[in-house]
């Protein structure tokens, strides 16, 4: 008999996930699903108000990655603008782009998974948390907090406000950076790179260990989706850009499939296809149909896509990441070692463009009225490429607005990689804890973006049911917080 | 100079919250209370306009008097005695900016007058953490049809300074009311999109008096429209002179 066991997230702060396993007749895995019901109609309300509002309106989509659609967004502003903002704009938006990633990335390591990694897989959940890795590991987890609070620092001297900062703004940024401001971000520096050099190692040291979740861990062929540097500013063609460049898809074997699109035409290489189980957006790549289309953006795609980082110490460190999974390069596992080599770069890159002659020039924004109907502003988020597109009236009224979320572009991915950890681990349908933390931990390593996933102390709150093909309830977990 | 025409003004005494005062017979007991730093809350109270007495936020009590009276508009008199803080006055001010906030759609994070907004400091100084009464959700438009500035329906607190400050100083009557109660919204020209407006002279008067985020430049994003209150006393002091000279 088919049975259906349901993970029900009960927590609703301000997205929640529940994940379905469909057994088949022999009780062996179907098919199982991330059921998203993330609250979508940003993209209505945000209809009839000015577009110079959309930074702070869309930075609200997300509390944990605010910076990021601030920055998607207020691109998207400037190509209404039509103009080109003051490098010095644009070089302060970048920095505070990396600080987001590196505290996400911080979050995401260091919270959500190392408790995973220190104490294992299996290990007691009512310990299993950020305050168990400091009994543990005392130096990794004051490491984690170290790390995040540096990138929250940044944000927060830059942009005024540490979770939802006004400061990037259409045209570019509304005020500049003081000796003072940019002093205090440097002298935090030295800090953060002596932590990654001790993270890495203890990564690299322990990763031996983790062969069977680089094996079971979405490890299943895809396409890969980042920006990469376009060659035409300072960047070498192909290296990682977290700020500006042009899309590249590799496939399962690291090969480019398509290279240069610029990314104000994502339309034309991305479909979205809207499932029933989820209110997410499940986006393809065009040419290869729905769903054989599927790709994967973030941390591991970004460095799967590109050359080389582009400054020394992170380049060593993904060279060395290249070297270490050419046979297992589709492991959504990987996504940990990812966001520990993003976290260097993004130490390198914002020491690089804070020392930068021009970086203290006062003009930093372009004023101008709106000249184009339409917008399309895209960046890497921590999670993965963000695209805004926006499109106006003469007046600069909001008429239409499509935003292709970080987390929707993994969400076919996530599915495959659900199905693929239950079928390694649910082989009955009795519910067992370790089975439960894999379906977790594999969602981890893609960081959704969806409160359920980011509780920064303890487990994710399940609720799990087992069903009859006919609904009726043969079994039922619960797991709080 | 020409001599001023009229009657020249009285002196009387009162107590404001027990305090003796001495007062002109010609001021109003918001004046008063001012001149001797008693604070009282206001909103469409706007020096160098006149005072209509149309938000109550300034409400005090007058021994002798039935009801609550609102202080910009009650002249003081002879032997008066006025308290402007007690459980029941602390009470309706609070209510009536919780019903302004209800009455449109207030999104302080991303309004562009967060953090220089009127009706939000009232809200903090009033200790508002939430409201009590439902919201009314209305569907507001916004018209950004003139070139400098936009009007935003949604954040409109009806206090009518736009509506003064453009008849009374600015002498162009751009602005009206159109519609009573919580339909009343205020309008340019014959409800007009305000750049057919033949009379508006973008002065920007509006803009700067408005005590919200309702009046705003264009291209200010969330936080960025800071108010200069123009001069007013010294434009309606050039008004007068301008109109006996
Ligand atoms: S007008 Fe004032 S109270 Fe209303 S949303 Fe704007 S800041 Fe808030
Ligand atoms: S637009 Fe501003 S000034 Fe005019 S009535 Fe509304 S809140 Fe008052
Ligand atoms: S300030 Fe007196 S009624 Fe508005």
């Amino acid at each position: 008999m088919a049975r259906t066991i349901l993970i029900d997230n009960v927590t609703r702060i301000e997205g929640h996930g529940k994940i379905t396993i469909n057994l088949d007749d022999s009780g062996d895995v179907a098919d199982a699903r991330f059921h998203v019901t993330q609250f979508r109609g940003f993209e209505k309300f945000a209809q009839g108000r000015p577009f110079w509002e959309m930074p702070s309106l869309t930075a609200r989509t997300c509390g944990i990655c605010p910076v990021s659609h601030l920055v998607a967004s207020a691109k998207a502003c400037d190509e209404l603008l039509a103009v080109r903002i003051p490098r010095v704009a644009a070089d302060l938006r970048r920095v505070i782009n990396l600080a987001q990633i590196l505290q996400s990335h911080a979050l995401s390591f260091f919270y959500l998974s190392s408790p995973d990694m220190v104490m294992g897989y299996d290990s007691d959940p009512a310990r299993r948390h950020i305050l168990g890795v400091a009994q543990d590991d005392p130096q990794l987890a004051a490491d984690g907090v170290k790390l995040r609070s540096i990138g929250q620092k940044i944000i927060e001297i830059l942009g005024g406000k540490r979770i939802h900062p006004a400061w990037v703004v259409p045209g570019g940024v509304n005020d500049p950076l003081s000796v003072d401001e940019r002093d205090k971000i440097l002298a935090m520096l030295p800090e953060g790179f002596e932590i990654m050099k001790r993270t890495l190692s203890w990564f690299k040291g322990a990763v031996g260990s983790f062969q069977e979740q680089i094996r079971t861990f979405g490890n299943f062929p895809s396409l890969f989706m980042s920006l990469v540097a376009s060659g035409r500013l300072e960047a070498r063609k192909g290296e990682l850009a977290l700020y500006e460049g042009w899309l590249r898809f590799t496939n399962e074997n690291g090969e480019i499939v398509r290279d240069d699109v610029d990314p104000r035409r994502y339309d034309e290489v991305l479909g979205e296809a809207v499932e029933d189980s989820s209110y997410l957006k499940s986006p393809y790549y065009k040419p290869m149909g729905y769903p054989d289309g599927m790709y994967r953006v973030g941390p591991q795609a970004r460095l799967n896509n590109i050359i080389g980082t582009g400054e020394p110490l992170s380049n060593v460190e993904f060279m060395e990441y290249r070297e270490m999974y050419r046979d297992s390069l589709n492991s959504s596992f990987h996504n940990h070692h990812a966001r520990l080599v993003e976290m260097l770069f993004c130490l390198e890159k914002i020491q690089h463009l804070l020392n930068s002659k021009h970086i203290m020039d006062k003009h930093c924004r372009a004023l101008a009225e709106p000249n184009e109907l339409e917008g399309v502003g895209v960046s890497e988020a921590p999670r993965g490429t963000l695209f805004h597109h926006y499109k106006i009236d003469e007046n600069g009224i909001i008429q239409w607005v499509n935003m292709v979320i970080a987390t929707g572009n993994n969400s076919l991915a996530m599915n495959r990689s659900v199905t693929q950890v239950a079928r390694e681990y649910v082989k009955a349908d009795r519910l067992q804890e370790g089975m439960l933390n894999r379906v977790e931990a594999v969602i981890r390593c893609y960081d959704p973006c969806l409160s359920c996933s980011t509780h920064a102390i303890g487990h994710m709150p399940l609720d799990i049911t087992l069903l009859a093909p006919d609904g009726r309830v043969l079994d039922h977990l619960r797991r709080d917080a | 100079m020409p001599p001023l025409v009229g009657v020249a003004p009285g002196v009387v005494t009162l107590k404001i919250n027990g305090v003796d005062c001495s007062a002109r017979d010609d001021q109003t007991v918001l004046e008063v209370a001012r001149e001797q730093n008693i604070h009282i809350p206001t909103l469409c109270h706007l020096e160098g306009l006149e005072s209509v007495g149309g938000c109550r936020l300034c409400l005090v009590e007058i021994q002798g008097m039935r009801g609550l009276v609102a202080a910009c508009v009650t002249k003081v008199t002879e032997g008066m005695e006025v308290q402007t803080s007690t459980p029941q006055i602390e009470a309706y001010r609070k209510m009536i900016v919780q019903m302004l906030f209800t009455e449109r759609n207030h999104v302080c994070s991303v309004c562009v007058s967060n953090g220089h907004c009127e009706l939000q400091d009232l809200a903090v100084e009033m200790g508002i953490t939430h409201v009590e009464i439902p919201y009314l959700f209305p569907k507001c438009e916004l018209d950004a049809s003139h070139p400098r500035f936009v009007l935003d329906h949604n954040r409109c607190v009806l206090c009518q300074r736009c509506v003064r400050v453009c008849d009374e100083i600015e002498g162009a009557h751009v602005w009206d009311n159109q519609g009573r109660g919580i339909h009343c919204r205020v309008v340019t020209g014959l409800d007009e999109p305000w750049i057919t407006s033949d009379t508006c002279t973008s002065c920007g008067k509006c803009v700067h008096v408005c005590p919200t985020g309702a009046l705003f430049e264009k291209g200010r994003s969330a936080g960025e429209m800071a108010k200069k209150a123009p001069q007013l006393p010294y434009l309606q002091n050039i008004r007068k002179g301008a109109a006996r000279g």
